[in-house]
């Protein structure tokens, strides 16, 4: 028992827990708040009346504001784990990052205002809104992850100061806006998918078209990014470093940049390629159980927004941020983490609280289950 | 170099961010609170006017609460893209509260607060009384660790300087979390939010007893702000005065810049009500004083001295100097780590490092900074006297009004002379502002006063921002302006609105068909 709390406690361990820890978050944001991102992105197309956009909006209403911690709560936690890597991407994805944050600051507001007034010029404006609010997110975490499998301008100077060589524009790269597509369409099958559950008769028949058709770009882009990595783009291997509980000092290593680096982990580990699959299948199961089992469906799709994430995150481990300017200024899981102690209390605190966290939004969920109608938002004044 | 209008325009942004954040985190507080009380009490006396109550004060803290939610998402990377190298450097602890706060805080307080709303059909009486306690709580919880990471940046304990790492790291979370500063901070500020609750039902339920509208639900909510408002606003002034007592301990240059006291003088100190401050040639002119007052506020002893800014300023030499010392000292470890006699000094005079690097910005090498330059230094080490001075003075002022109003407001409900006491009424209203302006200027007290450091004494503000180019900060300084501003007009339309219109005049509710159209 000792002996497994040490090895549980050693920084090895806590470093590699927390990037788990991480993705685990990661993939809760993209599962949770990734289906309100995809409702707000089929706003326009799926709702073509008022009441019918009231409806859309009042499946995510209830629970929505909830799901988006899990985007604060990742922040929080590289933050507190992965300090370098907090401070070097988002000072780095500047531009990027804000506009993503003034996307995001339009849908709390959107949500409570917009059917507080009865002008249609005003709900119009704040559906727009709401559609920004989705779109802009789904879109630029898809190309943020093309372009860190690129690897990323940034170096360190002796001070440890991150600078970043590259404008905004340059992450608008080919393959960046192709990691754009997988995450958009990615997002837009799986608020189609959560909409089987939470809507009847033609409006649930149409997000349903837009479950097959998204799921089929889905499947097509994710597969042609898998094919451009391998082809066309450039991975990172470390040569040498300080160890596994090393000094966390991402100047210690040495890098190599290679044709197909990226697949390495597969190729080790062959099981892994389950991740990818499980990937594909999702998406194929989400369409195929939509229209009988929609509770199926969207844990299909579920599955294929984690895997999607897992399949990039394992590709890429030890990796977390390279650097395309200085590869071995690159931040990897053995170099960019707190001090032990840190990661000690951090990773007290979030098994405790996860699971609690977990059992209570399960209960939220479950008192607001079942579908909403459009006869129910017309006659009641709690909803947005 | 860094440079300056870089600086500037990344401190306005995060001024102007987190000024608008705390528009909306002190309602929030507040309302929270008060909501749980007013549902309380529907609960125990199944008196339908309480959960009316509990809905309409609900529907307003919505308004209130979508906009702090929106500007809260912005603080929580704003220290990655804007000050990313305080991030790296201190995020080892500053990090921890804040991802506690989602953790324990904020997924609690947005879990529940959509099933506040969407729950009232779905939810037991009692189940719904649950709800609407968590979301008090996880505000509560919420404020707790966000000032448990900025009570850390006023009195950064719990942590130390790894020169193997180049930056500071958590030798004690308990220090952290039980720092006073932090405690004292907490306690403070969210008692400052009851107030701006209570004062937002208190003026609008004065309104509406002016207008003759609504005189049962307006006299019961104005009865419940009024002794939760006294009760508040007596805490947040016991707190504040402790404050004072912990500022003399531990922070005794930002409580010498808030009095604008220059010398020191022998105890008791008195204190300064007003005063024009000269900052060129440190001292205050035509100030107008109370005798013994400051001694017993910041030391209550009539025998221990408060420090004056001009020793302050005379004692940060030496302490320029060993940061030099300490700075040296780590140029040669990272250039030879294995160099025992460099990490010894470097042990030794760690704790003046960050006067080291203050004085970077004037001296780029520190080491052969000039005597000119280290005593620039140390006048660069207290923060700016004038609006610290005035924004306290404010900040006091709003306090002690809000004092009388709520006092007044208590006893005239208590005697059931409300009615007949227009005046008091028109006092209610007239308070409503007072706590935005207490919470804003007491905001700039706090910040302010730790300038010109992010963590006092450990990292300069200068040197924490991000790399980032002018251009990057006026687009991002714009944009946020504007869609803030935006934002807040449409606030404040919504905000007037639905009070105007009142509780029962609510769509679909069964009142409104017996309102005239």
């Amino acid at each position: 028992m000792g002996e497994l709390l040490d090895f549980l406690m050693s920084y090895e361990t806590l470093r590699l827990v927390w990037w788990l820890f991480l993705g685990v978050l990661l993939i809760g944001f993209a599962v949770m708040d990734g289906f309100d991102l995809g409702v707000g992105v089929l706003l326009p197309v799926v709702a073509r009346e008022d009441a019918e956009r009231r409806v859309l909006l009042n499946a995510i209403g209830p629970t929505w504001e909830g799901n988006q911690v899990w985007f604060v709560l990742g922040g929080g936690a590289i933050f507190a784990a992965f300090p370098l890597i907090y401070a070097a991407a988002f000072s780095g994805f500047f531009v990027a990052l804000i506009l993503v944050l003034f996307a995001l600051i339009l849908r709390p507001v959107g949500f409570d205002y917009r059917s507080k007034l009865a002008d249609p010029r005003w709900r119009g404006l704040w559906d727009w809104c709401l559609f920004v609010g989705g779109f802009v997110p789904a879109l630029v975490f898809g190309v943020a992850f093309g372009n860190l499998l690129q690897g990323v301008p940034l170096r360190f100077d002796p001070d440890l100061r991150v600078h970043y060589d590259g404008g905004f524009f340059g992450l608008l790269n080919p393959y960046g806006l192709l990691c754009g597509a997988v995450s958009l369409s990615m997002l837009v099958m799986h608020g189609a998918a959560f909409l089987q559950l939470k809507t009847v008769g033609e409006l649930r028949e149409r997000a349903r078209r837009w479950l097959g058709l998204a799921a089929l770009v889905y499947v097509i882009a994710f597969a042609a990014a898998g094919v451009w990595l391998a082809l066309g783009v450039e991975g990172y291997r470390l040569l040498s470093f300080a160890g596994k509980a090393g000094v966390s000092d991402p100047l210690a290593k040495t890098v190599a940049v290679e044709a197909g680096a990226w697949f390495a982990n597969y190729y080790d580990a062959p099981v892994l390629w389950l991740i990818p699959l499980l990937a594909f299948a999702g998406a194929g199961l989400a369409w195929y159980l939509a229209p009988r089992r929609p509770g199926y469906a969207f844990i299909a799709s579920a599955t294929a927004v984690g895997c999607t994430i897992l399949t990039a995150g394992v590709g890429m481990f030890p990796f977390m941020l390279p650097s395309s300017l200085q590869p071995s200024h690159s931040l990897t899981v053995w170099d960019s983490t707190s001090s032990l102690l840190t990661l000690r209390w951090m990773f007290w605190l979030t098994v405790f609280f996860l699971p609690l966290i977990i059992a209570y939004t399960s209960w939220v969920f479950r008192v607001m289950r079942g579908p909403v109608t459009v006869e129910e938002v017309r006659h009641s004044d709690a909803h947005y | 170099m860094i440079s300056d209008t870089l600086v500037d325009l990344s401190r306005l942004q995060f001024a102007a961010t987190a000024l608008y954040h705390f528009l909306f985190v002190p309602l929030t507080l507040g309302l929270s609170f008060l909501l749980a009380i007013m549902e309380s009490v529907y609960v125990m006396t199944g008196k339908e006017i309480y959960r009316q109550m509990t809905k309409f004060w609900g529907k307003l803290f919505g308004i209130n609460f979508a906009l702090g939610v929106a500007t809260g998402i912005t603080m929580e990377f704003q220290f990655g893209t804007n000050w990313s190298y305080y991030s790296q450097y201190v995020g080892d602890i500053f990090g921890t509260p804040l991802a506690i706060e989602g953790l324990m805080a904020f997924f609690l307080e947005s879990t529940f607060v959509g099933l506040f709303f969407f729950g009232w059909e779905r939810l037991s009486k009692v189940q719904h009384l649950l709800v609407t306690w968590l979301v008090a709580l996880g505000s509560n919880f919420s404020a707790l660790w966000i000032l448990v990471a900025n009570g850390w940046m006023q009195y950064p304990v719990g942590a130390e300087f790894n020169p193997d790492t180049l930056r500071m790291e958590l030798t004690s979370f308990a220090e952290v979390f039980f720092s006073p500063v932090a405690q004292v901070k907490f306690v403070h500020t969210v008692s400052a939010g009851y107030v701006t609750g209570s004062c937002f039902v208190l003026g609008i339920s004065a309104w509406y007893l002016l207008k003759n509208r609504h005189v049962a639900f307006a006299q019961r909510s104005f009865a419940i702000a009024a002794a939760f408002g006294l009760a508040s606003v007596l805490s947040v002034i016991t707190l504040g005065d402790e404050s004072g007592y912990e500022l003399g301990h531990v922070q005794k240059v930002k409580l010498a810049a808030i009095e604008g006291m220059w010398e020191t003088h022998p105890p008791p100190a008195p204190f300064t009500v007003v005063g024009f401050i000269d900052q060129e040639n440190l001292r205050t002119n035509h100030a107008l004083e109370i005798p013994w007052m400051m001694g017993l506020i910041a030391t209550r002893s009539l025998s221990e001295p408060v420090t004056g800014l001009k020793e302050l300023i005379a004692g940060h030499e030496p302490r320029i100097r060993n940061g030099m010392q300490a700075y040296a000292a780590l140029q040669q470890l990272r250039a030879n780590p294995g160099d025992t006699a460099a990490r010894e000094i470097l042990r030794e005079h760690g704790g003046d490092l960050g006067y080291g690097l203050l004085l970077k910005r004037r001296a780029p090498n520190v080491v052969d900074a000039t005597d000119a330059q280290i005593a620039q230094t140390a006048r660069d080490a207290i923060p700016p006297v004038a609006p610290l001075f005035w924004a306290f003075r404010i900040m006091v002022g709003a306090g002690v009004f809000m004092l009388v109003t709520f006092a007044l407001a208590l006893l005239s409900t208590t005697r059931r002379q409300l009615m007949r006491q227009r005046w008091l009424l028109k006092l209610a209203v007239v308070t409503l502002p007072m706590p935005w302006i207490a919470s804003e200027a007491g905001w700039l007290v706090a910040e302010l006063g730790r300038q010109p450091w992010t963590v006092a004494e450990v990292l300069p503000t200068w040197m924490s921002v991000s790399s980032l180019s002018v251009g990057d900060l006026i687009f991002s300084f714009c944009g946020f302006v504007i869609l803030y501003t935006a934002l807040l007009v449409v606030e404040l339309y919504l905000m007037v609105k639905f009070a105007r219109k009142g509780p029962g005049d609510a769509p679909g509710s069964s009142a409104s068909s017996a309102t005239p159209a």
